[in-house]
């Protein structure tokens, strides 16, 4: 076979060789069936990649001090040299934006392409959750209506005021989600036009649930027994509000919280609108990575394959690629945690092994996919799980074993730490279903969730915290409470949940008499 | 499908807005850090910028986390030796985050004590000078030229070319065009409608002589037309500048500094910080600071900063020579009207017997009329001599103008410089 000529050599870039190998990339991916949203390929130097750092890789965000924090961090860290900025960062939009570095040469350029462009970009089009959960092309200008509307309020009513909401709203963010709800994509058109309208609305809906007149208030649970002893004459007996327990705390107070200004709903609106934008990418980062490495792997690979590239473009990849994926053991001093991008990228891989070359042992564990068509199977996987199910299905034992995983169990009614299970036959399930748990956003954070507002008594709000494996909460939840105080506007409590009974209770403002006595 | 934007150009301080909003939100914190690394480093490397870290806890942003306890399942890599079952001490402290086999507790934050970040030199200057203020500060009038600014005064026939306006040129010459070629034009129509009907005319009846005047006519009347020129230098305008008078923002620090057998290189080096810190500051509010270094002992001489700083002399002290020499200079050099006039004095308080009452005199006669700022700073740790006391006088005829206090030690030096500048209350 006679080689072609590479598209490009050296390691610099220029518009024209960038095109190329964009075009070149893209015959590939569709060869591979990657459905992509239209990239939008975006060249900035690094002070603009520091800046799009600390937006949390939003491209327009609204004003916050928590974002110069991050931008100072990330600015020390680069400027000491302790960190290299990430290469590339991909913003789930259609179209799909992808900022690449002008300092990256073009090996980084080509790769990232692959890693971002087609990578990432096919699994915020295919997967599940990003399916549900996002609307790609309404993001862009719903950011840009969240930054007016921001910076709206902040002329009527100060930065501080606003800032303050901000806070509060940003420490319950990741209770801003309906988790088993499928939400309403958001659209910045929409929000514009309804907006009026529904701060009207709202507000009658929050007069009426406080209304002191009794009025039929619907949500409330179905009337309990009544208790004729202590309660003759029934005022009690319409039962809890809300009747079934509520995991959306931001959409909660949005809709309940009594004294709250229409404009404090909407910006509390805002941050719910956005946390749920990001919900998927926490839950599907071994998964979205995995799937953007192998594919930047494979895509590499034809192009020199192909003779597209050339030896020295492929070596310096496959060093770049080395380092992206390497895990170092847990005793090893730059440990820090599974490496997502090893993990996934192990697992990809193994997916495609098992479909084009199984071994015995992956006829056992894997019937239905050892020796299917690979691609097949591998785009079945990315659109139909999240990290936490993913591992669940498909972890192989091979996996186990070239990772060397081992799982140690720390219970703190035990004196030393346990080794549960380790790469061997009697292992591979138990630490297949704890990595599982271990990426579950459920064993990540608390189970918190609004249990009763007390609208007839003392207007206090009580939540309910279900602890997992007997585990507490950390020493934040106070500042948090705080914060929901200031939210609510009356008493906070809080009740900690073990086994159907409450185990704990906290309560803010701290009451006068507990603080008496300590 | 797939493009590519080039978005180098773009504005590269996206996040400018919210770098100030984190600072003003931890100013305490920012300024508490700053004040402690002022007194810290030498003044002489004021010019760069600071490092400054602020304690992790009261910068974090809380959210709801497990705290240590319970039963937790941690799954790591790179098992080498261990079985099914082995038990392992728990690493010491009990809690979470420490240890290889409890990365995941450890990433939740908790581990970092410190947020470090880097202030520029200019956001570090505006800390450490914050609610300091520049006593009578004035901008001054000034009439000579040099003090002038072009500023754009409309449009103008004459000029040089390289103010020429494009297109008010441009414009002129066109109307100049349609008004000069409309006579022509109109003279030129009627002329070829007369050639027509002439022509139109049954041969028999056609005059050859008058078409032959019209056709001579048409000629003329095509070349006159032709020859209007595009361009006229009649049309050009030009950009018109005048020159308006600038209020003057300049300043003059006069740094006089008793270089006499008493004060020893520690005393001069503490002199020295405090007249940086001035400079700085000084720096900060006016465009443009001279500086003049007068030292003295029994005699003043103005010299340059190298010589100021370092070179040793001996013999008794006079502090009425260094003011003689401040006061003669600014006759010779600096205006009062054009130069905000500043003069920082640092001594040990030593002075000739009789010179105190000689110095109250140039201060109160001559020299406060034309400052807008006198400090003094006393270096000892010793009793105050006549000079404070003859300063002292003029610090209760001048109270707005003349600042005076004690420095002991080179840690007091920032202190008593707050003290010197502080934001007075508008009375």
């Amino acid at each position: 076979m006679t080689r072609r000529k590479p598209l490009a050599t050296g390691s610099d870039w220029n518009f024209e060789t960038l095109e190329a190998y964009e075009h070149a990339i893209a015959a590939l991916a569709r060869e591979y069936r990657l459905d992509t949203y239209p990239n939008q390929i975006e060249i900035i130097t690094s002070e603009q990649m520091m800046d799009a750092y600390a937006s949390v890789g939003m491209p327009i965000g609204y004003h916050h001090w928590s974002f110069g924090k991050q931008f100072l961090s990330v600015e020390q860290a680069y400027r000491r040299g302790q960190m290299g900025l990430a290469y590339e960062l991909v913003i789930n939009s259609d179209p799909c934006i992808a900022y690449l570095m002008e300092e990256n040469s073009l090996m980084m350029q080509v790769l990232v392409i692959a890693h971002a462009c087609y990578g990432h970009n096919s699994f915020f089009k295919g997967n599940y959750l990003f399916r549900a959960w996002t609307d790609a092309s309404a993001i862009v200008d719903y950011l840009d209506f969240a930054r007016k509307y921001v910076a709206r309020c902040e002329e009527r009513h100060g930065v501080e005021a606003v800032e303050q909401l901000l806070d509060a709203c940003h420490a319950l963010q990741s209770y801003g989600v309906d988790r088993y709800k499928r939400p309403s994509p958001i659209s910045a058109e929409e929000e514009v036009r309804r907006q009026d309208e529904r701060e009207a609305y709202l507000q009658t809906q929050v007069n009426r649930l406080w209304s002191t007149i009794p009025l039929a208030v619907s949500g409330l649970a179905q009337e309990p027994p009544h208790d004729h002893e202590n309660d003759p004459l029934g005022l009690h007996r319409h039962g809890r509000y809300p009747s079934e327990p509520q995991e959306n705390l931001l959409y909660f107070l949005e809709k309940n919280a009594p004294l709250l200004e229409p404009w404090q709903r909407e910006i509390v609106r805002i941050v719910r609108k956005l946390a749920q934008y990001f919900y998927p990418q926490r839950q599907t980062q071994v998964m979205n990575e995995g799937w953007a490495t192998f594919w930047h792997y494979t895509l590499m690979n034809r192009l020199y394959d192909d003779g597209q590239i050339d030896e020295g473009i492929m070596l310096e990849f496959l060093q770049s690629h080395t380092a992206v994926v390497s895990q170092p053991g847990f005793d090893s001093p730059y440990f820090n945690g599974i490496n997502p991008y090893a993990l996934g990228f192990a697992m990809f891989s193994d997916i495609q092994r098992i479909c084009r070359a199984p071994t015995g042992e992956d006829r056992e564990w894997f019937p239905d996919i050892a020796g299917s068509d690979w691609l097949e199977t591998l785009h079945f996987a990315m659109q139909n799980f999240k990290d936490e199910s993913f591992i669940q299905q498909f972890l192989s034992p091979k996996v186990i074993r070239d990772l060397k995983l081992f799982s140690l169990v720390d219970d703190d009614r035990d004196d030393s730490l346990q080794v549960e299970a380790i790469h061997d036959d009697r292992g591979y399930r138990r630490i297949r279903e704890a990595l599982s748990v271990q990426y579950a956003l459920s064993a990540r954070e608390p189970n918190i969730q609004v249990w009763e507002a007390d609208i007839r008594g003392d207007r206090s709000l009580t939540l309910r915290h279900v602890q997992d494996r007997r585990r507490p909460l950390g020493q934040s939840l106070f500042p948090v409470m705080r914060y929901l105080h200031q939210l609510w506007g009356f008493p906070i409590r809080l009740e900690s949940m073990e086994g159907g009974d409450v185990v704990r209770r906290y309560q803010w403002p701290i009451p006068e008499s507990s603080r008496e006595s300590a | 499908m797939s493009y590519f934007i080039d978005r180098r150009p773009n504005a590269r301080n996206k996040s400018a807005v919210n770098r100030q909003r984190f600072l003003q939100r931890y100013r305490s914190h920012i300024k508490r850090a700053v004040e402690e690394s002022v007194n810290r480093r030498s003044i002489t490397d004021m010019e760069r910028g600071e490092k400054v870290s602020i304690p992790a806890k009261d910068i974090s942003e809380p959210s709801f986390q497990h705290g240590p306890g319970g039963r937790r399942t941690v799954v790591s890599p790179g098992n080498k030796d261990f079985a099914e079952g082995d038990r392992l001490r728990r690493p010491g402290g009990g809690g979470g985050g420490q240890g290889g086999g409890d990365g995941q507790a450890g990433n939740q934050g908790e581990g970092m004590d410190e947020f470090v970040f880097s202030l520029s030199r200019e956001e570090f200057l505006d800390f450490v000078f914050d609610g300091l203020e520049l006593p009578h500060l004035e901008r001054k009038q000034l009439q000579v030229l040099e003090e002038t600014r072009p500023v754009r005064a409309g449009i103008s026939k004459e000029g040089v070319p390289a103010r020429i306006n494009i297109v008010r040129s441009m414009r002129e010459a066109q109307a100049r065009r349609i008004g000069m070629r409309a006579p022509l034009k109109r003279a030129l129509r009627e002329a070829q409608e007369a050639l027509e009907s002439e022509e139109r005319k049954d041969p028999v009846l056609r005059n050859p002589a008058r078409i032959g005047e019209l056709k001579s006519e048409i000629e003329r009347l095509e070349k006159r037309i032709e020859s209007i020129p595009f361009l006229d230098t009649y049309d050009l305008r030009y950009n018109h500048l005048t020159h308006q008078p600038m209020p003057s923002n300049q300043a003059v620090m006069f740094c006089i500094m008793d270089v006499s057998g008493s004060m020893t290189q520690a005393h001069k080096d503490i002199g020295k910080r405090f007249f940086l810190l001035l400079y700085l500051f000084l720096e900060r509010n006016y465009e443009k600071v001279e500086l003049v270094f007068v030292r003295h002992h029994t005699v003043a001489k103005e010299v340059d900063e190298e010589e100021f700083f370092y070179s040793r002399e001996t013999g008794g002290t006079i502090v009425s020579s260094a003011l003689t020499l401040v006061n003669s200079i600014i006759e010779a050099r600096y205006a009062p009207e054009q130069w905000n006039l500043y003069v920082a004095q640092a001594s040990d308080g030593d002075n000739w017997d009789d010179d105190s009452s000689t110095c109250l005199e140039l201060l109160d006669e001559s020299l406060m009329r034309k400052l807008q700022y006198f400090t003094y700073v006393e270096i000892t740790p010793h009793a105050h001599q006549a000079l404070w006391e003859a300063y002292d006088t003029v610090r209760a005829a001048y109270p707005e103008r003349f600042a005076m206090q004690q420095i002991v030690q080179a840690e007091d030096i920032y202190p008593v410089f707050r003290e010197l500048f502080r934001q007075r209350a508008q009375s």
